[in-house]
């Protein structure tokens, strides 16, 4: 992969930018459109971009492959976990009424931790597919 | 006014999509595919759901041209010129393309609101989960809490993908090393 020191340079000034968007996304889907999916993947595209310009060497050393699959285990693991909590507090699976005393508020505690697990998820399992991709070049 | 928007975009993917089968240049067709994606995403964008402009435009026109690109360079860039006329090809697809056609007939108008989609659930979606679950975002509240389950089950979907692709392409680069080594 040829080094190109304008690309360089300018993914350098925008990953910053888009894993702020990524979690700005991430955390006020509540609010505006966007949510855990489209979270994770503008996390992943940061880490392609990153991939793309420097080379998949350096996106390995940043997440390697170890990194990675807690990663893309631990999101599925939060949901689920979420939903045993719930049960624990004497609802349904994924009641998050009983995660507060005020219904409403546990549904906002439940809705951003079960959101942050799928955004995990996804931003690992498609940088994972990136890198199964690229590496084999 | 937006229905000439809808027009407009609508012929710009049918003509995208003419172009990206009529290219042999594979390189081509998959810039025509990211096209494809990126007309879809303002299509959504034009009939408000954001939400899935959002993920149509990061996944559709972003993610998988880049894995495409990735394939096309294990691959060949050009696509091999074929000599037998698909006839037969070309009747199954005619006759399965009037058949969808036919069936969009009993389909209700777009934006129709008295179409049954509307009439089943959305409404108490739309007036309950205000005090419900509080959150302004309806797509959310219904993705996270009344349909929890469903998303649960996507994630593990894309989980498995995951763990599909990553047994049947990684581990390559503990091979890469070891041939490293020897050199």
């Amino acid at each position: 992969m040829t080094r190109n020191p304008v690309l360089q340079v300018i993914s350098k000034i925008m990953i910053p930018v888009i894993l702020l968007f990524a979690s700005y996304v991430q955390f006020h889907g509540d609010f505006g459109p966007g949510g855990g999916f489209q979270a994770g993947v503008l996390f992943a595209a940061a880490f392609i971009l990153f991939g793309v310009v420097f080379g998949i060497e350096s996106v390995v050393k940043v997440l390697p492959q170890g990194v990675l699959r807690f990663f893309i285990a631990s999101g599925v693991l939060i949901y689920g976990a979420t939903g045993f909590v719930t049960l624990y507090k004497g609802g349904d699976f994924l009641d998050y009424n009983v995660l507060s005393s005020h219904g409403p508020s546990g549904q906002h505690i439940g809705i951003l931790v079960v959101e942050l697990g799928v955004g995990i998820t996804v931003a690992s399992v498609v940088i994972a597919i990136f890198i199964a991709f690229a590496e084999r070049d | 006014m937006s229905e000439l928007v809808f027009v407009g975009l609508f012929a710009m993917l049918v003509l995208t999509a003419i172009a990206a089968i009529r290219l042999t240049d594979l390189f081509a067709v998959v810039i025509m595919f990211s096209v494809y994606s990126l007309l879809a995403a303002s299509l959504f964008v034009a009939m408000d759901a954001v939400d899935v402009a959002f993920t149509e435009a990061a996944v559709g026109a972003g993610v998988s041209t880049i894995l495409m690109l990735a394939t096309l360079v294990l691959t060949d860039r050009w696509e091999k010129p074929r000599k037998n006329k698909a006839l037969l090809p070309l009747v199954v697809v005619s006759i399965t393309g009037a058949v969808l056609l036919y069936g969009t007939l009993d389909m209700p108008d777009l934006g129709d609101q008295n179409a049954p989609i509307h009439q089943h659930v959305a409404k108490r979606y739309l007036s309950d989960s205000g005090h419900e679950i509080g959150v302004p975002n309806v797509v959310t509240s219904i993705l996270a809490s009344y349909r929890g389950y469903d998303t649960f089950g996507e994630l593990i979907v894309i989980f498995t993908a995951g763990v599909g692709v990553m047994s049947l392409l990684g581990g390559r680069r503990k091979k890469k090393k070891v041939e490293n080594n020897d050199t």
